[in-house]
């Protein structure tokens, strides 16, 4: 975020990549964009979907899988999935209609309710696409979980979101999840995957459980505002937040899937996202689907020789990717892109974090492709602003509102209400007007966190933006303490709070610290209790511990020590000013500080 | 550097970023990544401190053959660590 916040002057420098749109194979599906604007409604966006057989409601797994396999697209290869030795299986739209109905009737058989929550835990493998379509398909929850978390947010999420399955691997149950059973007594049943010892209660293997039910199953009627979703997010303070999305929000995967990724029929797309976050549910499972195209499925972690393998080797057309993993990439340099034959390839998109302008252009000198960024939240479920492939991009840009979507910048007045700003270039709160299929429906247990979120017709996202003369959004910061790290956000309360727990911590606090690859990483400040050390030895008790609390992907990668942390008059710390000095930066305001930093 | 000391140093530099982990129980063809629970980012540190420890120039070309501790043994021992 650091190199975004330049994206003032940054904008002055970078030209303005042309489109010739009339020369784009196959033509944008977002091709004339004031028109679109003007004739989309989400009424007409929805009858591109089928709706479940009879006018019984809208259900995602119906528009997914099940209305290919029983159609044209049956045989129709939806998920190729690489495993990481190297396997390769192709599930077809036939295979995977089988599949997630086995699991639904896996869930039937356990008693498994309609409108329980289904968590699943567990790496990129086959079994975790055909749990998460499956536990749709039965009208249950799915809430999947980033398998790089520790057992604390694993409990917590599991408890928020009242989970009655966890579908997860004997391995990762036994690291992260039999240490925390007894914090979460409403999981009744764990499904494992593959081969391995656990003991706890209510375990089932997969191979039992699902691989013997049968695969038929018809989909209840699902009324279109039930819920189906729930995706975990971070605040300032507080516990994590379950936002709540429904089936009807399968409308707006489908319509941006088509206009922000460009999918046609004949495309082989590759979203790398993790499912564990939203952008991998979105548009790794849910979007490809719906538009019928061929989705590859890559089991293993970054690797820049091995993705360039699956791009050239599976023929990928589009592909959406992450910040971190172009500036991974740039790294390596341009040649040994060069050297790969990657001519399927037409359109390239980013998420997640603000893709910095000399990314952009890298992927033009690389691939003879840019990046096109988009901009979206797990609160909005799909993609909002967007570089589409008709637009000419502003490099650093997040580009402008897809059709059906209203943004604004607007300031908070003192009666809770906002104002719109229209002058080109203000700062300010970047909003939406409220009422697209996809946006969330409430923070499950969180009534007064959800209205906060919201002004008179206004959703309000909490990123700082700016809009162009040419209605162009421009990122600027995030207006809360929220840390974004490799494109996911992390609260540093719930960091604060894992470190507070060790006995030798008598106070913690947790910021983003600018990095060139990860955008911010979570570095944390701690003070220690009398007769402690703050030497190398204690470095490491408490990085062990926080690591095995929250998990790499949550835990700091720096902590240091202070004898005092700043605070104001209400003894409140001062997260702010830590980040300002650790960046040499204005410390602004400080008129609140009462006890400083030492 | 005896293979001795390259393990060794690995081990130290892999305890300064998961302290938590059970290097005990560590095999020499266990995927470090997985088993030690390393994003990116420690694995960027890992090749870091492996670089700074011993000199090697280690391109970003080469990271796959660090996936375990015997790769990383075998790759600075060819490396002339």
């Amino acid at each position: 975020m650091g190199e975004q916040s330049t994206d003032v002057s940054g904008r002055e420098t970078y030209a303005t990549i042309r489109k010739d749109r009339d020369a784009l194979h196959p033509s944008p599906n977002l091709f004339d964009y004031a028109e679109e604007r003007e004739t989309f409604s989400w009424e007409r966006a929805r009858e591109l979907l089928d709706g479940l057989p009879e006018g019984k409601g809208l259900n995602i797994a119906h528009e997914a899988v099940d209305r290919h396999a029983d159609g044209l697209l049956a045989d129709k290869v939806a998920i190729r999935w690489l495993g990481k030795k190297g396997e390769r299986r192709d599930i077809t739209y036939r295979d995977l209609s089988a599949e997630t109905s086995r699991f639904a009737n896996a869930l039937r058989k356990l008693g498994v309710a309609p409108g329980e929550r289904v968590f699943v835990l567990m790496g990129r493998e086959p079994e975790l696409y055909v749990a998460m379509l499956g536990t749709l398909k039965a009208g249950c929850v799915a809430s999947p979980l980033f398998s790089a978390f520790g057992p604390e947010p694993i409990a917590v999420r599991l408890a928020i979101g009242d989970g009655r399955v966890l579908v997860t691997t004997p391995g990762l149950y036994r690291r992260k999840v039999a240490g925390i059973r007894d914090q979460v007594d409403g999981l009744k049943h764990v499904i494992l995957v593959g081969e391995g010892e656990a003991e706890g209660p209510g375990l089932h293997r997969w191979n039992a459980v699902v691989g013997n039910a049968p695969p038929d199953f018809t989909i209840a009627p699902t009324d279109p505002e039930d819920m189906a979703l729930l995706h975990f997010t971070s605040g300032t303070t507080g516990r994590p937040k379950g936002a709540i999305h429904v089936h009807q929000a399968v409308v707006a995967h489908h319509v941006t899937g088509r206009y922000a990724l460009d999918l046609h029929r004949d495309d082989v797309f590759w979203c790398t996202a993790d499912p564990g976050w939203v952008t991998g549910t979105s548009y790794g499972i849910l979007a490809p689907l719906t538009n019928g195209v061929t989705s590859i499925v890559a089991e293993a972690e970054f690797d820049a020789e091995s993705w360039y393998e699956i791009l050239e080797r599976e023929k990928v057309s589009v592909w959406y990717t992450a910040p971190t993993a172009i500036r991974m990439m740039m790294r390596q340099g341009t040649d040994v892109v060069k050297d790969r034959d990657l001519s399927a390839l037409r359109f390239m998109a980013s998420v997640g974090e603000p893709l910095n302008p000399e990314a952009v252009v890298w992927g033009v000198e690389a691939f003879g492709l840019p990046f096109h960024d988009n901009w979206w939240q797990t609160e909005t479920g799909g993609i909002m602003i967007a570089n589409f492939a008709a637009l000419d991009i502003k490099p650093g840009s997040m580009g402008r509102p897809l059709p059906g979507i209203e943004a604004a910048i607007v300031e908070r007045g003192e009666d809770g209400g906002v104002e719109v700003i229209d002058e080109p270039m203000a700062e300010g709160e970047l909003a939406l007007r409220k009422g697209w299929p996809s946006m969330m429906r409430g923070y499950l247990h969180e009534e007064e966190r959800y209205r906060k979120s919201f002004a008179g017709e206004w959703y309000l996202t909490g990123d700082l933006a700016q809009r162009d003369a040419d209605g162009y959004f421009w990122f600027v910061g995030r207006a809360d303490d929220v840390i974004k790290s490799a494109g996911h956000l992390i609260g540093p309360f719930e960091v604060e709070s894992a470190l507070i727990e060790h006995p030798a911590v008598a106070e913690a606090a947790v910021i983003g610290k600018p990095d060139p690859t990860l955008g911010e990483m979570v570095k944390a400040f701690v003070t220690l209790r009398p007769g402690h050390t703050a030497d190398e030895a204690m470095r490491r008790e408490l990085l062990g511990h926080a690591r095995k609390r929250l998990g790499a992907a949550v835990a700091p990668k720096e902590i240091d020590f202070r004898e005092n942390l700043p605070k104001t008059r209400s003894g409140k710390i001062m997260r702010r000013l830590l980040k300002a000095r650790e960046l040499g930066l204005p410390e602004g305001d400080i008129s609140t500080l009462e006890s400083d930093e030492k | 550097m005896t293979k001795d000391e390259i393990r060794k140093t690995a081990l130290d530099i892999l305890a300064g970023i998961a302290p938590e982990a059970d290097f005990a129980a560590l095999g020499d063809e266990d995927e470090l990544r997985e088993v030690l629970d390393l994003d990116s980012m420690d694995f960027l540190n890992f090749v870091t401190g492996l670089h700074e420890a011993t000199g090697a120039e280690i391109p970003e070309a080469d990271y796959r053959d660090l996936s375990t501790l015997q790769g990383v043994v075998d790759y600075l021992k060819a490396a002339g660590a």
